[in-house]
């Protein structure tokens, strides 16, 4: 766990942004009654290296933010509820669901999205093009969230036995069942890095 | 026959957009004044709706409207409706749409909306409803009256409602594992002296099977957006074909087939649930029609549970007889479907994987598609086949114990070859390698060694090997092709094909480069939009697409190389028979100087006009080819066909898996420490898409075998389990560290490039080889009954009781 993200801002994230999804009124009711409220909504994030300026309602969850205020949509939301892992983004380098973060929480760490991975020159970044070149991805729709835990792994260990990259994995579903081709494609990438 | 491109891997086009998260998928489209739609579904199983106070709701700011089914053309039962009112007869049944200008306030109006129904008798479980006195789905009837049988399972399924009871005696006998007396079926077929074929066997096995509904669970939740522009509906759906689903979307919407514009670039998974066009594209469609606003109609993952389709759960029986040299001589089958509230069944397609995978002497089966208040059911991989491949495996393994003959010799022996004739229909095969898969599984397993090893191991652990089998028809005919070669020389390979992952809306355009001898570097893969001007194309399921397009793609190529041909004789005199290709030229075969580039050739189609540049086609053709290539009239050299080539018999796609379990007896709990997957699918035609669809099958099947059900409260007609992780869908944990796979590759003489598909049999296969080692590993007991969790494997080995009633569906 980020040292920063504390596990217990983690969970009370969590437990508001799932009321809030549980409850439709009360989603409704805090929205209006926000305009007044002390929390700030213009917050400046830190995403693929770039700052945002944004306006972020207290209840917005990051995949939320990204998708709908920023245009970022390779962050995938197939569950919104923390049991997929399509919408795995990195902040401060770790792997974290952004349907389970409040935007608010993230306004601190650097944010990063499969939309920030390619190289300056445009070209496809490592862990990327490891899973071209192992077909990895079948719909794709996991495909991002993927790459990100990858991503989170390789930057903490870039050598990985299959055993570590598979628990690495084991927060991302893949309805495919593409997952012996993302192990592919995750050992291809830490080859790919030494 | 040396191909250039048949049986070479490369990276289809959009796997890069898949990695950057740059492809788009439904969610992912904005437009301007986009308005965001949210359903209000049924809280009862059952009932129909009395009244709607959707006042409060209006008067919120920001909410733009409600959609009802007043608002939308009548739907007759059992035909699933877009909104349900008149007959409401599942929990989430999508009752109402509202639309606001965000999505926040859009879910919180629908807690404003005010539904009174008026409630039913329900029904969780066939057998209880065909059970004398037990209760109905709907007040007519328990039934599908079927109009008339499916071809396959990519028809349409169309019937009535009617009513079956059985005595309460005889239910009793088939949950017993006993042959019902004297009652009746809604279908059934025979082939062979099935009295005669039990009197010659020297060993009889009979025995009930459960198999479990499972939810589809594609990760891209069915969304739509759409908007209208000038009479014409522009729709971004999620979907597994091009084709159908435009003549169908547009009957929902009562425009002409020229009036809707389909986009689908990518599609989240659709393992036979988006193989149609489903209800809730017509709930958008209308909703943007009558706001005159371009709607997203977001359905969130509790949603996409319930109206997302799962896979008809089956209870029933089997008998087996058997001689003692291992023939197979009777098998009697009776599966009763739990079809939910539309009916659909596959009953039939069960019986065939028996057909092809054991090649009895007779055989008989016989079916009832149920209906209950259950979520609605729709095709999902290897329909049928795969419930049969799952419950007959460990069955069959009794007959080999019982005949003293090994397992994998036993399926070696009976399994389909060339020879064989299947079906009721005595149909035979375009060809088969069904034992030769087994062989090679065999092999590449180490099956004798794994097999006469003792299976105890330290402490608590106890080893199981297991061996299954997947059937499923792989493949149609009379589609068409269609391509455009542009004066740059760009070659256009239009498909219609759905893009859902498995890339054989790009391998099967490589059949035409082959033909047209070009570099695949010079071809665009045009795809995704029906703006575009795409070929009218299967569906992409039924592991059909790799048979049926690398077809018709190759009929389009053959057209557009003889046209080639003409243009150059035309050009530089003689016949196109004195023709040849070549590096992207036509040329005099005995003057290589003489000729043109394709994009020369082009340039004189368009001048030429006529069939060469599309202003005229053969008549032949569907009407969605047609339109299409009157989109492209002009523009090139257009080549068209419907592919004609012969097709007498059935397309086989078939699988042999192997797999070695190790189980806990403490737990219940096993791990996959071995699989190995092997198929016949004809000659390979991209081996990392073939890998990824053995592979991938095997985790569905794992699924099925050991995880996935459907389970709804009894009581209260409640599903629970609707989420990704309570419907237990396989994790990267649940499957071994390393799957190994491999293929027969023996070219199919019924496809020009000698390909079958397979995407289907694989997942049946490897469930079965997992059922196969369950009870393997616990010395040959049966559970009849799939998934085996490890409270069933706990509870029979403390000999308790696990409070399921046999023959029970959707249930604990």
């Amino acid at each position: 766990m980020n040292s920063k993200l504390t596990r217990r801002r983690f969970i009370k994230g969590v437990i508001y942004s799932s009321a809030a999804a549980a409850s439709g009124a009360g989603f409704y009711l805090s929205a209006q009654s926000s305009s007044g409220a002390v929390s700030e909504r213009l917050l400046t994030l830190n995403i693929n290296g770039v700052e945002r300026r944004v306006d972020v309602a207290p209840q917005e969850t990051l995949a939320f933010t990204l998708r709908n205020k920023l245009a970022l949509t390779g962050t995938k939301v197939a569950c919104n509820r923390g049991e997929c892992g399509a919408c795995t983004v990195l902040l401060d380098d770790v792997a974290n669901y952004a349907c389970s973060v409040l935007t608010h929480n993230a306004k601190r760490h650097a944010i990063v999205t499969v939309e920030g991975l390619r190289a300056s020159d445009g070209s496809l970044g490592v862990v990327q093009q490891a899973f071209v070149e192992e077909l990895a991805p079948q719909c794709g729709f996991c495909t991002p969230g993927q790459v990100m835990s990858t991503e989170a792994l390789l930057r903490v260990n870039p050598n990985p036995t299959r055993q570590q990259a598979r628990l690495a994995l084991a927060g991302n579903i893949c309805r495919c069942g593409a997952y012996d081709h993302y192990l592919n494609g995750v050992m291809r990438a830490a080859e790919m890095l030494s | 026959m040396t191909f250039k491109y048949i049986g070479e891997n490369y990276t289809p086009a959009d796997v890069a957009g898949k990695v950057t998260g740059e492809i788009k998928y439904v969610e992912d489209y904005q437009r301007e004044g986009m308005v965001y739609a949210r359903l209000y579904t049924s809280p009862i199983p059952s009932g129909r709706v009395v009244n709607i106070d959707a006042s409060e709701a209006l008067r919120m700011d920001g909410v733009l409207g409600i959609l009802t089914a007043e608002d939308l053309p009548p739907s007759q039962a059992p035909a699933e409706p877009m909104l349900a009112s008149a007959d409401v007869t599942y929990v989430g049944q999508p009752i109402l749409a509202v639309a606001a200008i965000s999505d926040d306030i859009a879910e919180a109006a629908l807690a404003r909306v005010q539904v009174d129904f008026e409630y039913r008798d329900f029904v969780t479980d066939p057998l209880e409803s065909i059970t004398e006195g037990g209760p109905d789905a709907y007040p007519d009837g328990n039934i599908l009256r079927q109009a008339g049988a499916l071809a396959n399972e990519n028809d349409l399924i169309s019937g009535g409602i009617g009513r079956i009871k059985w005595p309460v005696g005889e239910i009793d006998r088939l949950r017993t594992g006993q042959e019902p007396q004297n009652v009746e079926f809604a279908s059934s077929w025979t082939y062979g002296d099935l009295d005669a074929g039990f009197a010659e066997a020297d060993v009889i096995v009979e025995e009930p099977y459960v198999t479990a509904s499972t939810p589809h669970h594609c990760l891209e939740p069915r969304s739509g957006m759409s908007y209208w522009e000038n009479g014409k509906c522009y729709f971004y759906g999620s979907s597994q074909n091009m084709s159908f689903t435009r003549p169908i979307l547009a009957g929902f919407l009562g425009i002409e087939l020229e009036d809707l514009v389909f986009i689908n670039q990518a599609t989240g998974g659709g393992f036979g649930s988006k193989a149609f066009p489903y209800p809730m594209m017509g709930v958008c469609g209308h909703f943007s029609r009558i706001l005159n606003r371009p709607v997203q109609l977001r359905i969130t993952r509790e949603q996409e549970h319930y109206v997302g389709g799962s896979r008809t759960g089956t209870t029933g029986w089997i008998k087996v007889g058997a001689r003692a040299d291992g023939t197979v001589t009777a098998v009697d089958v009776i599966v009763i479907t739990d079809g939910g509230p539309t009916g659909l069944n596959f009953g039939a397609s069960g019986a065939q994987h028996i057909s092809v995978g054991y090649t009895p002497t007779a055989m008989r089966y016989r079916g009832i598609p149920v209906f209950t208040n259950t979520t609605p059911k729709l095709a999902q991989r290897g329909p049928g086949q795969n419930e049969m491949a799952v419950a007959i495996a460990p069955i069959m393994d009794k007959v080999a114990r019982q005949l003293n003959i090994d397992r994998m010799e036993f399926r070696r022996m009976n399994a389909a070859n060339n020879e064989s004739l299947v079906y009721e229909d005595r149909r035979s095969l375009t060809s088969a390698y069904l034992p030769e898969a087994l062989e090679k599984a065999a092999e590449m397993f180490n099956w004798s060694e794994k097999e006469s090893q003792p299976r105890q191991q330290a402490g608590s652990k106890v080893r199981g090997v297991g061996v299954g089998m997947g059937y499923h028809q792989a493949g149609f005919n009379g589609f068409d092709g269609l391509l455009r070669i542009a004066p740059d020389g760009r070659i256009h390979l239009h498909s219609g094909v759905g893009n859902l992952g498995t890339y054989s809306y790009s391998d099967t355009t490589r059949a035409a480069a082959e033909v047209l001898q070009c570099r695949w570097e010079s071809c665009d893969v045009v795809s995704g939009d029906s703006s575009l001007h795409l070929p009218h194309s299967s569906v992409q399921g039924g592991s059909n697409t790799t048979f049926t397009h690398t077809r018709a793609n190759w009929a389009a190529a053959e057209d557009a190389v003889r046209k080639l041909k003409e243009i150059a004789a035309t050009e530089f005199g003689g016949t196109a028979e004195e023709y040849s290709i070549g590096d992207e030229r036509v040329f005099r075969t005995d003057d290589e100087t003489t000729g043109m580039t394709y994009g020369e050739a082009a340039t004189r189609a368009i001048e030429m006009g006529g069939a060469y540049s599309g202003q005229e086609y053969p008549d032949n053709l569907d009407r969605i080819t047609k339109v299409a290539v009157e989109g492209l009239a002009g523009t090139g050299l257009i080549g068209v066909s419907r592919d004609n080539l012969p097709l007498n018999g059935h397309v086989p796609g078939l699988t042999a898996s192997m797999v070695e379990i190790e189980l806990d007896l403490d737990t219940g709990k096993y791990d996959i420490l071995e699989y190995v997957g092997i198929s016949d699918c004809g000659k390979v035609l991209h081996p990392n898409g073939l890998s990824q669809q053995i592979n991938g099958g095997a985790v569905w099947g794992f699924g099925m075998a050991g995880l996935e059900r459907h389970v709804h409260d009894s009581q209260n007609g409640l599903p629970a389990g609707v989420g990704i992780y309570q419907a237990k869908v396989p994790t990267i944990m649940d499957v071994p560290v390393e799957m190994k796979n491999g293929a027969v590759d023996i070219p199919d003489p019924a496809n020009p490039a000698g390909a079958r598909g397979v995407g289907e049999p694989a997942m049946g296969s490897a469930a079965a080889a997992i059922t196969s080692a369950i009870a393997d590993a616990l010395g040959g007991h049966l559970f009849n009954r799939a998934p085996v969790t490890p409270d069933m494997i706990i509870n029979h080995l403390a000999q308790r009781e696990d409070g399921v009633k046999p023959g029970e569906l959707n249930t604990y």
